[in-house]
Protein backbone atom coordinates (compact mmCIF):
# COMPACT_ATOMS: atom_id res chain seq x y z
CA UNK A 1 0.00 0.00 0.00
CA UNK A 2 2.80 2.34 1.00
CA UNK A 3 4.45 1.85 -2.74
CA UNK A 4 0.86 3.48 -4.32
CA UNK A 5 1.88 6.83 -5.61
CA UNK A 6 0.02 9.52 -7.50
CA UNK A 7 0.56 8.22 -10.71
CA UNK A 8 -0.84 4.95 -10.37
CA UNK A 9 -4.19 6.20 -8.36
CA UNK A 10 -7.50 4.45 -9.49
CA UNK A 11 -9.60 5.80 -11.68
CA UNK A 12 -11.38 8.81 -10.79
CA UNK A 13 -15.24 9.10 -10.35
CA UNK A 14 -16.14 12.21 -10.79
CA UNK A 15 -20.12 13.57 -11.00
CA UNK A 16 -21.41 16.05 -13.48
CA UNK A 17 -24.91 17.36 -12.81
CA UNK A 18 -27.77 16.97 -12.60
CA UNK A 19 -27.62 20.97 -12.21
CA UNK A 20 -24.65 21.60 -14.73
CA UNK A 21 -25.27 24.20 -17.52
CA UNK A 22 -24.08 21.98 -20.36
CA UNK A 23 -26.27 19.02 -19.70
CA UNK A 24 -29.34 20.82 -21.00
CA UNK A 25 -31.23 20.02 -17.90
CA UNK A 26 -31.43 17.68 -15.42
CA UNK A 27 -29.26 15.05 -16.77
CA UNK A 28 -26.51 13.55 -14.17
CA UNK A 29 -23.91 11.45 -15.81
CA UNK A 30 -21.39 10.11 -13.34
CA UNK A 31 -17.91 9.50 -15.46
CA UNK A 32 -14.88 7.27 -14.52
CA UNK A 33 -11.76 9.05 -14.97
CA UNK A 34 -8.35 7.92 -15.87
CA UNK A 35 -6.64 11.41 -15.95
CA UNK A 36 -8.29 13.63 -18.45
CA UNK A 37 -9.28 10.40 -20.42
CA UNK A 38 -13.18 9.39 -19.76
CA UNK A 39 -13.61 5.16 -19.59
CA UNK A 40 -17.06 4.99 -18.84
CA UNK A 41 -20.13 6.91 -18.10
CA UNK A 42 -23.52 6.29 -16.48
CA UNK A 43 -26.44 8.45 -17.15
CA UNK A 44 -28.98 9.17 -14.08
CA UNK A 45 -32.17 10.29 -15.30
CA UNK A 46 -35.32 10.06 -14.10
CA UNK A 47 -35.53 13.39 -12.51
CA UNK A 48 -38.51 15.24 -14.55
CA UNK A 49 -40.92 12.10 -14.33
CA UNK A 50 -43.92 13.40 -14.27
CA UNK A 51 -45.82 9.85 -15.42
CA UNK A 52 -46.66 10.97 -18.72
CA UNK A 53 -48.42 7.53 -20.00
CA UNK A 54 -49.82 7.06 -16.68
CA UNK A 55 -51.63 10.75 -17.07
CA UNK A 56 -52.95 9.34 -21.05
CA UNK A 57 -54.55 6.12 -19.40
CA UNK A 58 -56.82 8.14 -17.06
CA UNK A 59 -57.68 11.07 -19.33
CA UNK A 60 -59.86 10.74 -22.86
CA UNK A 61 -58.48 11.29 -25.53
CA UNK A 62 -58.56 14.92 -26.38
CA UNK A 63 -57.96 15.83 -22.89
CA UNK A 64 -54.36 14.13 -23.38
CA UNK A 65 -53.12 16.26 -26.36
CA UNK A 66 -52.01 19.44 -24.08
CA UNK A 67 -49.94 16.63 -21.79
CA UNK A 68 -47.49 15.54 -24.56
CA UNK A 69 -46.66 19.26 -25.48
CA UNK A 70 -44.64 19.30 -21.92
CA UNK A 71 -42.49 16.52 -23.14
CA UNK A 72 -40.33 17.61 -25.47
CA UNK A 73 -41.26 21.69 -24.92
CA UNK A 74 -39.00 23.09 -27.77
CA UNK A 75 -40.73 21.50 -30.11
CA UNK A 76 -43.97 20.84 -28.92
CA UNK A 77 -45.93 21.48 -32.02
CA UNK A 78 -44.16 17.83 -33.10
CA UNK A 79 -45.26 15.87 -30.07
CA UNK A 80 -48.49 17.09 -30.70
CA UNK A 81 -48.93 16.24 -34.55
CA UNK A 82 -47.42 12.54 -33.58
CA UNK A 83 -49.97 12.20 -31.56
CA UNK A 84 -53.35 13.27 -33.22
CA UNK A 85 -52.23 11.71 -36.12
CA UNK A 86 -51.67 8.30 -34.05
CA UNK A 87 -55.52 8.85 -32.84
CA UNK A 88 -56.64 9.57 -36.37
CA UNK A 89 -55.06 6.65 -37.46
CA UNK A 90 -56.68 4.24 -34.94
CA UNK A 91 -59.91 6.22 -35.68
CA UNK A 92 -59.51 6.27 -39.62
CA UNK A 93 -60.42 9.49 -39.56
CA UNK A 94 -57.46 12.11 -41.96
CA UNK A 95 -57.47 15.22 -41.30
CA UNK A 96 -58.35 17.41 -44.00
CA UNK A 97 -56.07 18.95 -46.50
CA UNK A 98 -55.83 22.61 -45.38
CA UNK A 99 -55.19 21.11 -41.78
CA UNK A 100 -52.58 19.15 -43.55
CA UNK A 101 -50.79 21.62 -45.00
CA UNK A 102 -50.92 24.33 -41.54
CA UNK A 103 -49.41 21.15 -39.53
CA UNK A 104 -46.63 21.00 -42.34
CA UNK A 105 -46.42 24.91 -41.89
CA UNK A 106 -46.28 24.71 -38.06
CA UNK A 107 -44.43 21.79 -37.49
CA UNK A 108 -41.37 22.69 -39.64
CA UNK A 109 -41.11 26.36 -38.31
CA UNK A 110 -41.12 24.65 -35.22
CA UNK A 111 -38.08 22.31 -36.53
CA UNK A 112 -36.56 25.16 -37.06
CA UNK A 113 -36.87 26.93 -33.80
CA UNK A 114 -36.09 23.95 -32.06
CA UNK A 115 -32.77 23.43 -34.04
CA UNK A 116 -31.67 27.27 -33.21
CA UNK A 117 -32.32 26.56 -29.26
CA UNK A 118 -29.79 23.61 -30.24
CA UNK A 119 -27.42 25.63 -32.17
CA UNK A 120 -27.58 28.55 -29.44
CA UNK A 121 -26.98 25.92 -26.36
CA UNK A 122 -24.59 23.96 -28.61
CA UNK A 123 -22.01 27.32 -29.15
CA UNK A 124 -22.51 28.75 -25.97
CA UNK A 125 -21.14 25.17 -25.10
CA UNK A 126 -18.35 24.93 -26.82
CA UNK A 127 -17.67 28.51 -25.59
CA UNK A 128 -19.39 30.64 -28.40
CA UNK A 129 -21.10 33.01 -26.71
CA UNK A 130 -22.41 35.36 -29.83
CA UNK A 131 -24.96 33.02 -31.82
CA UNK A 132 -26.84 32.48 -28.90
CA UNK A 133 -28.30 36.22 -29.27
CA UNK A 134 -28.57 35.62 -32.46
CA UNK A 135 -30.59 32.12 -32.87
CA UNK A 136 -33.36 33.42 -29.98
CA UNK A 137 -33.99 36.25 -32.28
CA UNK A 138 -34.35 34.16 -35.03
CA UNK A 139 -36.19 31.75 -32.52
CA UNK A 140 -38.50 34.91 -31.46
CA UNK A 141 -40.08 35.26 -34.68
CA UNK A 142 -41.08 31.87 -35.14
CA UNK A 143 -42.75 31.86 -31.56
CA UNK A 144 -44.53 35.22 -32.45
CA UNK A 145 -46.34 33.08 -35.19
CA UNK A 146 -47.47 30.58 -32.81
CA UNK A 147 -48.94 33.34 -30.36
CA UNK A 148 -50.98 35.02 -32.70
CA UNK A 149 -52.21 31.34 -34.25
CA UNK A 150 -52.58 30.00 -31.00
CA UNK A 151 -52.12 31.99 -28.03
CA UNK A 152 -48.86 30.16 -26.53
CA UNK A 153 -45.64 30.37 -27.41
CA UNK A 154 -44.15 27.41 -26.44
CA UNK A 155 -46.66 24.58 -24.76
CA UNK A 156 -48.83 25.20 -28.28
CA UNK A 157 -52.06 22.57 -28.06
CA UNK A 158 -51.88 23.94 -31.91
CA UNK A 159 -53.70 20.66 -32.86
CA UNK A 160 -56.64 18.41 -32.53
CA UNK A 161 -57.43 14.82 -33.39
CA UNK A 162 -59.15 15.36 -36.57
CA UNK A 163 -57.47 18.44 -38.03
CA UNK A 164 -57.16 22.40 -36.31
CA UNK A 165 -58.93 23.96 -33.54
CA UNK A 166 -58.70 27.58 -34.87
CA UNK A 167 -58.71 29.08 -38.57
CA UNK A 168 -55.59 30.74 -39.64
CA UNK A 169 -55.51 34.13 -38.67
CA UNK A 170 -55.66 37.70 -41.09
CA UNK A 171 -52.25 38.16 -42.12
CA UNK A 172 -50.58 34.57 -41.31
CA UNK A 173 -49.43 33.54 -45.05
CA UNK A 174 -47.44 37.24 -45.25
CA UNK A 175 -45.86 36.49 -41.36
CA UNK A 176 -44.61 33.36 -42.76
CA UNK A 177 -43.31 34.63 -45.65
CA UNK A 178 -41.53 37.31 -44.17
CA UNK A 179 -40.12 34.98 -41.64
CA UNK A 180 -38.79 32.50 -44.77
CA UNK A 181 -37.55 35.45 -46.40
CA UNK A 182 -35.30 36.90 -43.29
CA UNK A 183 -34.61 33.27 -42.21
CA UNK A 184 -32.46 32.15 -45.32
CA UNK A 185 -29.87 35.09 -44.83
CA UNK A 186 -30.05 34.48 -41.55
CA UNK A 187 -28.57 30.48 -41.57
CA UNK A 188 -26.02 32.36 -43.79
CA UNK A 189 -25.12 34.44 -41.21
CA UNK A 190 -24.60 31.51 -38.22
CA UNK A 191 -22.66 29.89 -41.27
CA UNK A 192 -20.17 32.79 -41.60
CA UNK A 193 -19.76 32.56 -37.85
CA UNK A 194 -19.05 29.06 -37.09
CA UNK A 195 -18.40 26.89 -40.29
CA UNK A 196 -15.01 28.40 -40.89
CA UNK A 197 -14.48 29.11 -37.17
CA UNK A 198 -11.31 27.69 -36.64
CA UNK A 199 -11.72 27.09 -32.67
CA UNK A 200 -15.66 25.34 -33.93
CA UNK A 201 -13.82 23.00 -36.16
CA UNK A 202 -10.95 21.76 -33.67
CA UNK A 203 -13.78 21.56 -31.25
CA UNK A 204 -15.72 19.31 -33.22
CA UNK A 205 -14.12 17.55 -35.92
CA UNK A 206 -13.79 14.00 -34.98
CA UNK A 207 -15.59 14.36 -31.70
CA UNK A 208 -18.06 11.61 -30.87
CA UNK A 209 -18.22 9.61 -33.68
CA UNK A 210 -20.93 7.55 -33.87
CA UNK A 211 -21.35 5.01 -37.29
CA UNK A 212 -23.97 3.98 -39.59
CA UNK A 213 -23.86 0.62 -37.84
CA UNK A 214 -24.04 1.38 -34.50
CA UNK A 215 -26.45 4.25 -35.05
CA UNK A 216 -28.48 1.23 -36.32
CA UNK A 217 -28.04 -0.92 -33.29
CA UNK A 218 -28.10 1.97 -30.62
CA UNK A 219 -31.39 2.96 -32.59
CA UNK A 220 -30.24 6.47 -33.11
CA UNK A 221 -31.99 8.46 -35.28
CA UNK A 222 -32.49 12.17 -36.75
CA UNK A 223 -30.01 14.23 -37.10
CA UNK A 224 -27.27 11.85 -36.13
CA UNK A 225 -27.95 8.72 -38.12
CA UNK A 226 -27.92 11.27 -41.33
CA UNK A 227 -24.57 12.60 -40.27
CA UNK A 228 -23.54 8.90 -40.28
CA UNK A 229 -24.49 8.94 -44.31
CA UNK A 230 -28.08 6.90 -44.22
CA UNK A 231 -30.14 9.07 -46.17
CA UNK A 232 -33.29 8.16 -44.29
CA UNK A 233 -35.88 10.48 -43.27
CA UNK A 234 -39.98 9.26 -42.13
CA UNK A 235 -40.77 12.12 -43.76
CA UNK A 236 -40.09 10.42 -47.17
CA UNK A 237 -39.86 6.50 -46.00
CA UNK A 238 -43.40 7.04 -44.70
CA UNK A 239 -44.58 10.36 -45.58
CA UNK A 240 -47.56 11.93 -43.57
CA UNK A 241 -49.55 14.60 -43.27
CA UNK A 242 -48.66 15.53 -47.16
CA UNK A 243 -45.65 15.51 -46.82
CA UNK A 244 -45.10 13.55 -50.48
CA UNK A 245 -46.53 16.79 -52.22
CA UNK A 246 -43.30 18.68 -51.05
CA UNK A 247 -39.73 18.82 -52.49
CA UNK A 248 -37.28 18.64 -50.44
CA UNK A 249 -33.72 17.05 -49.78
CA UNK A 250 -32.72 15.05 -46.71
CA UNK A 251 -29.39 16.50 -46.10
CA UNK A 252 -26.85 13.76 -45.19
CA UNK A 253 -22.82 13.51 -43.89
CA UNK A 254 -20.22 11.16 -44.10
CA UNK A 255 -18.09 11.28 -41.15
CA UNK A 256 -20.46 11.04 -38.27
CA UNK A 257 -19.13 13.13 -35.98
CA UNK A 258 -19.85 16.27 -34.02
CA UNK A 259 -19.27 18.22 -36.52
CA UNK A 260 -21.11 16.95 -39.33
CA UNK A 261 -24.74 16.30 -36.93
CA UNK A 262 -23.77 20.54 -36.82
CA UNK A 263 -23.80 20.90 -40.76
CA UNK A 264 -26.66 18.45 -41.05
CA UNK A 265 -28.90 20.63 -38.63
CA UNK A 266 -28.30 23.86 -40.77
CA UNK A 267 -29.35 22.11 -43.88
CA UNK A 268 -32.02 20.89 -42.03
CA UNK A 269 -33.30 24.45 -41.28
CA UNK A 270 -33.27 25.47 -45.16
CA UNK A 271 -35.16 22.45 -46.10
CA UNK A 272 -37.47 23.25 -43.72
CA UNK A 273 -37.69 26.61 -45.11
CA UNK A 274 -37.74 25.70 -48.31
CA UNK A 275 -41.54 23.02 -47.24
CA UNK A 276 -42.63 25.87 -45.49
CA UNK A 277 -42.73 28.51 -48.73
CA UNK A 278 -43.84 25.85 -50.58
CA UNK A 279 -47.04 24.48 -48.13
CA UNK A 280 -47.64 28.20 -47.70
CA UNK A 281 -47.83 29.45 -51.16
CA UNK A 282 -50.51 26.46 -51.65
CA UNK A 283 -53.33 26.47 -48.67
CA UNK A 284 -56.08 24.64 -50.21
CA UNK A 285 -59.44 25.99 -49.37
CA UNK A 286 -61.94 23.88 -47.42
CA UNK A 287 -62.59 22.37 -43.52
CA UNK A 288 -59.98 22.56 -40.88
CA UNK A 289 -61.11 20.00 -38.97
CA UNK A 290 -62.79 16.26 -39.90
CA UNK A 291 -65.98 15.32 -38.40
CA UNK A 292 -65.13 13.95 -35.00
CA UNK A 293 -67.63 12.53 -33.11
CA UNK A 294 -68.48 14.16 -30.25
CA UNK A 295 -66.82 11.77 -27.85
CA UNK A 296 -63.91 10.06 -28.95
CA UNK A 297 -63.99 6.43 -28.84
CA UNK A 298 -62.10 4.16 -30.93
CA UNK A 299 -63.15 0.73 -31.29
CA UNK A 300 -60.39 -1.75 -29.70
CA UNK A 301 -56.94 -2.05 -31.64
CA UNK A 302 -53.60 -1.08 -31.27
CA UNK A 303 -51.03 0.88 -34.01
CA UNK A 304 -48.10 2.66 -33.61
CA UNK A 305 -47.29 6.18 -35.37
CA UNK A 306 -43.98 7.61 -35.97
CA UNK A 307 -43.20 11.12 -36.88
CA UNK A 308 -39.94 12.72 -37.87
CA UNK A 309 -39.57 15.25 -35.29
CA UNK A 310 -36.70 17.59 -34.61
CA UNK A 311 -34.53 15.03 -32.63
CA UNK A 312 -35.65 11.58 -34.16
CA UNK A 313 -37.93 9.40 -34.69
CA UNK A 314 -41.01 9.96 -32.24
CA UNK A 315 -43.51 7.48 -32.15
CA UNK A 316 -47.04 6.45 -30.27
CA UNK A 317 -48.07 3.14 -29.79
CA UNK A 318 -51.44 3.40 -28.75
CA UNK A 319 -54.08 1.02 -27.74
CA UNK A 320 -57.46 1.63 -27.54
CA UNK A 321 -60.28 -0.89 -25.11
CA UNK A 322 -63.20 0.66 -26.95
CA UNK A 323 -63.81 3.32 -24.13
CA UNK A 324 -63.35 7.63 -24.55
CA UNK A 325 -59.54 6.83 -22.70
CA UNK A 326 -56.46 5.35 -24.16
CA UNK A 327 -55.84 1.67 -22.78
CA UNK A 328 -52.32 2.12 -22.97
CA UNK A 329 -50.17 5.35 -24.50
CA UNK A 330 -46.68 4.47 -25.13
CA UNK A 331 -44.23 7.52 -26.63
CA UNK A 332 -41.22 6.20 -28.16
CA UNK A 333 -39.24 9.62 -27.40
CA UNK A 334 -36.23 10.14 -29.71
CA UNK A 335 -33.80 11.80 -27.10
CA UNK A 336 -33.96 8.85 -24.60
CA UNK A 337 -33.30 6.70 -27.03
CA UNK A 338 -30.51 8.81 -28.23
CA UNK A 339 -28.75 9.48 -25.30
CA UNK A 340 -27.73 5.78 -24.69
CA UNK A 341 -25.69 5.80 -27.15
CA UNK A 342 -23.59 8.71 -25.09
CA UNK A 343 -21.70 5.79 -23.14
CA UNK A 344 -20.28 4.46 -27.08
CA UNK A 345 -19.21 8.27 -27.71
CA UNK A 346 -17.70 9.56 -24.71
CA UNK A 347 -15.73 6.40 -24.54
CA UNK A 348 -11.78 7.01 -24.85
CA UNK A 349 -12.89 10.98 -25.15
CA UNK A 350 -11.52 13.74 -23.40
CA UNK A 351 -13.43 15.28 -20.45
CA UNK A 352 -13.63 18.60 -22.27
CA UNK A 353 -15.40 16.76 -25.07
CA UNK A 354 -18.22 15.31 -22.87
CA UNK A 355 -20.23 18.99 -23.26
CA UNK A 356 -19.67 18.66 -27.20
CA UNK A 357 -21.26 15.32 -27.43
CA UNK A 358 -23.56 15.81 -24.93
CA UNK A 359 -24.75 19.05 -26.79
CA UNK A 360 -24.68 16.95 -29.94
CA UNK A 361 -27.42 14.48 -29.18
CA UNK A 362 -29.85 17.28 -28.86
CA UNK A 363 -31.59 15.93 -25.76
CA UNK A 364 -34.49 17.39 -23.94
CA UNK A 365 -35.06 16.35 -20.42
CA UNK A 366 -38.71 16.61 -20.41
CA UNK A 367 -38.57 14.30 -23.26
CA UNK A 368 -35.96 11.72 -22.02
CA UNK A 369 -37.99 11.20 -18.67
CA UNK A 370 -41.47 11.79 -19.27
CA UNK B 1 -62.54 -3.59 -36.55
CA UNK B 2 -60.82 -6.72 -36.49
CA UNK B 3 -57.25 -7.63 -36.94
CA UNK B 4 -57.11 -9.23 -40.46
CA UNK B 5 -54.34 -12.12 -41.41
CA UNK B 6 -51.25 -11.42 -43.27
CA UNK B 7 -49.70 -13.50 -45.73
CA UNK B 8 -46.98 -12.95 -47.81
CA UNK B 9 -43.11 -14.32 -48.42
CA UNK B 10 -41.88 -13.25 -44.92
CA UNK B 11 -44.83 -15.11 -43.20
CA UNK B 12 -43.89 -18.08 -45.20
CA UNK B 13 -40.22 -18.23 -44.35
CA UNK B 14 -40.63 -17.26 -40.72
CA UNK B 15 -43.67 -20.19 -40.60
CA UNK B 16 -41.17 -22.60 -42.17
CA UNK B 17 -38.13 -21.17 -39.56
CA UNK B 18 -40.31 -21.43 -36.08
CA UNK B 19 -43.36 -23.75 -36.86
CA UNK B 20 -45.65 -23.89 -33.91
CA UNK B 21 -43.94 -21.35 -31.95
CA UNK B 22 -45.25 -18.35 -33.87
CA UNK B 23 -49.00 -18.42 -32.96
CA UNK B 24 -50.65 -15.28 -35.74
CA UNK B 25 -49.94 -13.06 -38.20
CA UNK B 26 -51.88 -10.11 -38.43
CA UNK B 27 -52.43 -6.95 -39.58
CA UNK B 28 -54.17 -3.93 -37.91
CA UNK B 29 -54.63 -0.84 -39.85
CA UNK B 30 -52.21 -1.69 -42.66
CA UNK B 31 -49.75 -2.23 -39.91
CA UNK B 32 -48.38 -5.87 -39.52
CA UNK B 33 -47.57 -7.74 -36.29
CA UNK B 34 -46.30 -11.68 -34.98
CA UNK B 35 -47.85 -12.84 -31.87
CA UNK B 36 -44.89 -15.21 -30.78
CA UNK B 37 -44.55 -17.99 -27.91
CA UNK B 38 -42.61 -16.45 -25.15
CA UNK B 39 -39.82 -18.51 -25.70
CA UNK B 40 -39.59 -18.08 -29.31
CA UNK B 41 -38.82 -14.09 -28.96
CA UNK B 42 -35.35 -13.99 -29.02
CA UNK B 43 -34.85 -16.37 -31.91
CA UNK B 44 -37.06 -14.53 -33.81
CA UNK B 45 -35.78 -11.19 -33.50
CA UNK B 46 -32.84 -12.88 -34.27
CA UNK B 47 -33.86 -14.16 -37.46
CA UNK B 48 -35.58 -11.00 -38.57
CA UNK B 49 -32.74 -9.15 -38.52
CA UNK B 50 -30.17 -11.40 -39.94
CA UNK B 51 -32.49 -13.18 -42.58
CA UNK B 52 -35.25 -10.31 -42.89
CA UNK B 53 -33.67 -7.04 -42.97
CA UNK B 54 -35.20 -5.97 -39.48
CA UNK B 55 -31.97 -4.08 -38.36
CA UNK B 56 -33.30 -1.37 -36.48
CA UNK B 57 -35.57 -2.19 -33.19
CA UNK B 58 -37.43 0.76 -32.59
CA UNK B 59 -39.04 0.10 -29.24
CA UNK B 60 -39.96 -1.95 -26.38
CA UNK B 61 -43.11 -1.82 -24.78
CA UNK B 62 -45.72 -3.88 -22.73
CA UNK B 63 -49.15 -3.44 -22.06
CA UNK B 64 -50.89 -4.87 -18.75
CA UNK B 65 -54.20 -6.35 -19.18
CA UNK B 66 -54.72 -7.86 -15.58
CA UNK B 67 -58.26 -9.57 -16.52
CA UNK B 68 -56.78 -11.50 -19.19
CA UNK B 69 -56.44 -15.41 -17.20
CA UNK B 70 -52.71 -16.91 -17.60
CA UNK B 71 -51.32 -13.91 -19.57
CA UNK B 72 -51.31 -10.92 -17.88
CA UNK B 73 -48.78 -8.93 -20.22
CA UNK B 74 -48.15 -8.15 -23.23
CA UNK B 75 -44.63 -7.50 -24.46
CA UNK B 76 -44.66 -5.63 -27.76
CA UNK B 77 -40.88 -5.24 -30.01
CA UNK B 78 -41.16 -3.29 -32.75
CA UNK B 79 -39.19 -3.67 -35.49
CA UNK B 80 -38.22 -1.72 -38.78
CA UNK B 81 -35.65 -2.68 -41.65
CA UNK B 82 -34.03 0.20 -44.12
CA UNK B 83 -33.51 -2.30 -46.76
CA UNK B 84 -37.34 -2.81 -47.18
CA UNK B 85 -38.73 0.10 -46.05
CA UNK B 86 -41.12 -1.92 -43.32
CA UNK B 87 -42.14 -2.06 -40.23
CA UNK B 88 -43.45 -5.08 -38.45
CA UNK B 89 -43.92 -5.63 -34.30
CA UNK B 90 -43.44 -8.72 -32.83
CA UNK B 91 -45.78 -9.75 -29.56
CA UNK B 92 -45.15 -12.41 -26.75
CA UNK B 93 -48.57 -12.96 -24.23
CA UNK B 94 -46.66 -13.48 -20.79
CA UNK B 95 -47.41 -14.38 -16.99
CA UNK B 96 -47.26 -12.13 -14.13
CA UNK B 97 -44.11 -13.49 -13.24
CA UNK B 98 -42.55 -14.59 -16.31
CA UNK B 99 -39.10 -13.89 -17.41
CA UNK B 100 -38.63 -13.30 -20.85
CA UNK B 101 -34.65 -13.46 -22.56
CA UNK B 102 -33.56 -10.15 -22.98
CA UNK B 103 -32.88 -9.14 -26.91
CA UNK B 104 -29.66 -6.76 -25.83
CA UNK B 105 -28.08 -9.72 -27.66
CA UNK B 106 -29.42 -8.64 -30.88
CA UNK B 107 -29.93 -5.18 -30.29
CA UNK B 108 -28.19 -2.69 -27.51
CA UNK B 109 -30.67 -0.41 -27.74
CA UNK B 110 -33.21 -2.82 -25.78
CA UNK B 111 -30.61 -2.24 -23.10
CA UNK B 112 -32.29 1.20 -21.73
CA UNK B 113 -35.69 -0.02 -23.00
CA UNK B 114 -36.00 -3.31 -21.07
CA UNK B 115 -35.15 -1.25 -17.80
CA UNK B 116 -37.73 1.11 -18.84
CA UNK B 117 -40.43 -1.95 -19.11
CA UNK B 118 -38.95 -3.18 -15.69
CA UNK B 119 -38.84 -0.25 -13.96
CA UNK B 120 -42.98 0.31 -15.87
CA UNK B 121 -44.35 -3.06 -15.34
CA UNK B 122 -42.05 -5.24 -13.42
CA UNK B 123 -41.39 -7.72 -16.13
CA UNK B 124 -37.80 -8.88 -15.04
CA UNK B 125 -35.65 -9.84 -18.25
CA UNK B 126 -33.42 -12.84 -18.11
CA UNK B 127 -30.00 -12.30 -18.57
CA UNK B 128 -30.54 -8.64 -18.66
CA UNK B 129 -26.60 -6.96 -18.37
CA UNK B 130 -27.72 -3.98 -16.01
CA UNK B 131 -31.54 -4.39 -15.42
CA UNK B 132 -32.25 -1.18 -12.83
CA UNK B 133 -34.95 1.42 -12.89
CA UNK B 134 -34.10 3.68 -15.11
CA UNK B 135 -36.28 6.41 -14.38
CA UNK B 136 -38.11 5.77 -10.62
CA UNK B 137 -36.03 6.00 -7.76
CA UNK B 138 -34.28 2.76 -7.27
CA UNK B 139 -35.75 2.01 -3.98
CA UNK B 140 -39.08 2.61 -4.98
CA UNK B 141 -41.21 -0.04 -4.12
CA UNK B 142 -44.24 -0.85 -6.77
CA UNK B 143 -44.54 -1.03 -10.65
CA UNK B 144 -46.39 2.36 -11.95
CA UNK B 145 -47.77 1.42 -15.38
CA UNK B 146 -49.71 -1.82 -13.56
CA UNK B 147 -53.49 -1.62 -14.19
CA UNK B 148 -53.83 -1.97 -10.31
CA UNK B 149 -51.48 1.29 -9.67
CA UNK B 150 -53.91 4.29 -8.77
CA UNK B 151 -52.79 7.40 -10.52
CA UNK B 152 -52.06 8.67 -7.23
CA UNK B 153 -50.73 5.95 -5.72
CA UNK B 154 -47.65 6.35 -4.91
CA UNK B 155 -44.29 4.84 -2.12
CA UNK B 156 -45.39 6.38 0.79
CA UNK B 157 -42.30 5.18 2.90
CA UNK B 158 -39.76 6.71 0.51
CA UNK B 159 -41.58 9.86 0.42
CA UNK B 160 -41.29 9.86 4.07
CA UNK B 161 -37.81 9.38 4.21
CA UNK B 162 -36.44 11.19 0.83
CA UNK B 163 -38.81 14.29 1.02
CA UNK B 164 -39.05 14.10 4.72
CA UNK B 165 -43.04 14.96 4.32
CA UNK B 166 -46.24 13.09 5.38
CA UNK B 167 -47.30 12.39 2.32
CA UNK B 168 -46.89 13.65 -1.75
CA UNK B 169 -50.52 14.64 -2.11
Amino acid sequence: MATQTFLDANELVLNMGPQHPSTHGVLRVILNLDGEKILGTDCVIGYLHRGVEKIAENRTYPMFTPYVDRMDYVASISNGLGYCLAVEKLMNLPAPPRAEAVRVILTELNRIASHLVWLGTHALDIGAITPLFYTMREREEALKIFENYCGARLTTHAFRIGGLQYETYDGFEEQVKAFCDAMEPRIDEYETLLTGNRIWIDRLKGIGILTAAECKQYGVTGPMLRAAGVKWDLRKAFPYSGYEKYEFDIPTRENADTYDRYIVRMQEMRQSVRIVRQAVANIPDGPIIAKVPKVVKPVPGEVYVSIEAPKGELGYYVVSDGTNQPYRVRVRPPSFINLQSLEKMAKGALIADIVAIIGTIDIVLGEVDR
Amino acid sequence: MESLPWQDDLTAAVKQQFGDRVLEFLTYRDQKFIVAAPEAAVALIEYLKFEAGFDYLVDVTAVHWPKREGAQFDVIYILYSFERNDRVRVKVKIADGYKPETVTTVHLTANWLEREVFDMFGIQFASHPDLRRILMPEDWSGYPLRKDYSIIQMDQRWVKENLGIESGQ
